[in-house]
């Protein structure tokens, strides 16, 4: 890779964050109480998270059908795009262990990290705790693989 | 609790924004714009030139809320409604679902949706149904 084509990589890459951080915080979707408040349709129902979804999912699946027409992105070798298909239990379970998460709080990691910018403790507080629970969650995984692995070979 | 605005148009173009970020990531870098895959690949051990675009995106997030203050002349509405304590729970919670799920509301909601993908589907309706049922419980069984 050469100096100037990283330096692109980088400089495009922090401007779609930027974008991509503006919108969370324009929509609500930065917002705990406006999250949470998409959910309680028993109490006080803001739907306004539907527009976010809605808005989102329409401008990406029209975008993306134009950009798949490529045989490659502009600054990568090739799309890196998940091919799996299997429902399996880490999908399914893992789901639901995640709205556990997001309707005990309103913060999704999407949603926290342009919110880290406020440099407010709650955010910070949900996001340190998110980082930890991936890297445990990394390391039971690998675990339960090692000592699967581990049945059948002996 | 507060009751927050119902904010269609504005919600609308926030999220057409999210949209377009979504997009550009795809045709410029091929990647999907999930946060959990984004921050994942930042937690060692971190593969080598793989690091430096991710970490940049991060900084162009968490640097909205100046931006919008730049322009608008007020932050973006923010309001955490749980306890710190919560929040940690809540954190290490969400870190660990997102982990075996492989996604959260910007890689399977979002991008997954977007492409029609069956595994983000059942993910996105799972989590939504989760989330609901949990709010329900935490506001309306146990509290206020």
């Amino acid at each position: 890779m050469t100096m100037s084509s990283s330096l692109t990589n980088i400089v495009t890459a922090a401007l779609i964050g930027l974008l991509f951080g503006l919108g969370i915080a324009i929509s609500g979707m930065g917002n705990p109480a406006k999250v949470l408040a998409f959910f309680d349709v028993a109490g006080a129902w803001d739907p306004s998270l539907a527009f976010v979804m809605g808005g989102a999912l329409i401008v990406t699946a029209v975008g993306y059908r134009l950009v798949f027409k490529r045989n490659a992105p502009v600054l990568a070798s090739r799309f890196n795009v998940p091919a799996g298909t299997a429902i399996d239990t880490p999908l399914v379970a893992g789901s639901a262990v995640f709205g556990i998460g997001w309707g005990l709080t309103g913060f999704c990691p999407g949603g926290v990290i342009p919110m880290l910018g406020l440099g407010r403790l709650e955010s910070l507080a949900f996001f340190a705790a998110f980082v930890v629970g991936i890297a445990l969650a990394r390391k039971v995984r690998t675990m339960l693989a090692n000592a699967r692995r581990g049945s059948v070979t002996s | 609790m507060p009751a927050t605005e119902f904010t269609p148009w504005q919600s609308l173009f926030g999220g057409a924004l999210i949209g377009t970020a979504s997009v550009l990531l795809m045709l410029l870098h091929g990647r999907i714009a999930g946060l959990t895959g984004i921050v994942s690949g930042l937690i060692p051990p971190i593969a080598m030139n793989d690091w430096q675009w991710r970490l940049a995106l991060l900084v162009g997030m968490v640097s909205a809320p100046a931006t919008y203050w730049l322009v608008a002349g007020r932050s973006p509405a923010f309001h955490a409604t749980a306890s710190v304590i919560t929040l940690v729970i809540g954190g290490l919670i969400t870190g660990i679902g997102v982990h075996f799920s492989s996604g959260c509301t910007s890689g399977h909601g979002v991008c997954g949706l977007a492409r029609f993908s069956r595994r983000s589907l059942v993910a996105v309706a799972t989590f939504m149904a989760s989330t609901a049922v949990t709010v329900f419980v935490v506001r309306h069984l146990i509290g206020p």
